[in-house]
């Protein structure tokens, strides 16, 4: 059940992404030149997945439990330190150099582009080194 | 440069979104792909077999419609090789120093309001833009 559902969950995201175009760097990058030739795209599957989730999500939290599990296991933190602020702008740099966030470079590899494998391999050493450098918490 | 697509650009959106809602609403957990994608690397954990499954759907699923449709899908790299392998090892440590990526601050933690994801997202989004722009003027493109 657990892993029928995951699977399914994994399928439909994918399947955002390849439709909606965030699996090609090209979109990626000229969504985040908008001082040049802007391509809002992205902002609609943002948009789009904002309202489906905002509304999903209040119809799921009022059942007491999920389907598959005992309890919800959302975070609670609501502290803003440097690690967050670091870390998301690091993860942004990153993303504006080669155009890929986690989920579109897994799909691009999917989809056979050696830039996509390298890109994943690179992050997946740079989510090993994080743990060495900075610890697992 | 790419064309505005916004047909496509909404019905991926809510196919994504659709696919959050499922996934608290079976597995109870935020679908942060950075997150999932990480627990690859720790077999051992209780968790390994359901994020591997995650991954293999979003793996699948792109490749069965890429073989459908091919028309319909289109990846370009307008970086050079160097960056795009820079910004893979960039995006590792910043997801995980920063508790989430895209989906999981972007998406999951915004819909819910999170005061963390919102500073997070307006962070990389920040320096995404930023990124690009010097790229740009210091002519890097592939």
């Amino acid at each position: 059940m657990r892993i029928a559902a995951s699977f399914i969950s994994g399928g439909l995201f994918g399947l955002g992404l390849v439709i909606s175009g965030m699996s090609n760097p090209a979109k990626v990058i000229g969504f985040l030149d908008i001082t040049g030739n802007w391509d809002p795209s992205l902002a609609l599957v943002m948009a789009g997945g904002l309202i489906v989730t905002a509304i999903g999500y209040r119809l799921v939290f009022r059942r007491a439990a999920p389907v598959c599990d005992s309890q919800f296991h959302v975070p609670t933190n609501r502290v803003i330190d440097a690690r967050l602020v670091g870390g998301a702008a690091i993860f942004g740099i990153g993303w504006g150099l080669g155009g890929f966030c986690p989920g579109p470079g897994v799909v691009a590899t999917a989809l056979g582009y050696s830039e996509a494998i390298a890109f994943v391999a690179a992050m997946l050493v740079g989510m090993w080194l994080k743990d060495r450098l900075f610890g697992t918490a | 440069m790419t064309e505005f697509t916004p047909v496509s650009a909404l019905i991926g959106g809510v196919l994504i979104g659709l696919s959050v809602v499922f996934f608290m609403a079976t597995m109870g957990r935020i679908a942060g792909i950075s997150g999932i994608v990480s627990g690859l690397m720790n077999p051992k954990s209780s968790d390994f077999g359901w994020k591997l499954a995650f991954v293999a759907g979003l793996m699948v699923a792109p490749f069965v419609y890429a073989m459908m449709r091919p028309e319909d899908v289109s990846v370009a790299f307008p970086h050079s090789i160097g960056f795009i392998v820079a910004g893979g090892l960039l995006v590792g440590i910043g997801s995980r120093l920063g508790s989430g990526c895209t989906s999981g601050h972007g998406i999951c933690g915004m819909a819910r309001l999170s005061p963390r994801s919102i500073v997070a997202t307006l962070t990389f989004m920040a320096t995404g833009i930023i990124t690009v722009f010097v790229i740009r003027m210091i002519g890097g493109a592939a």
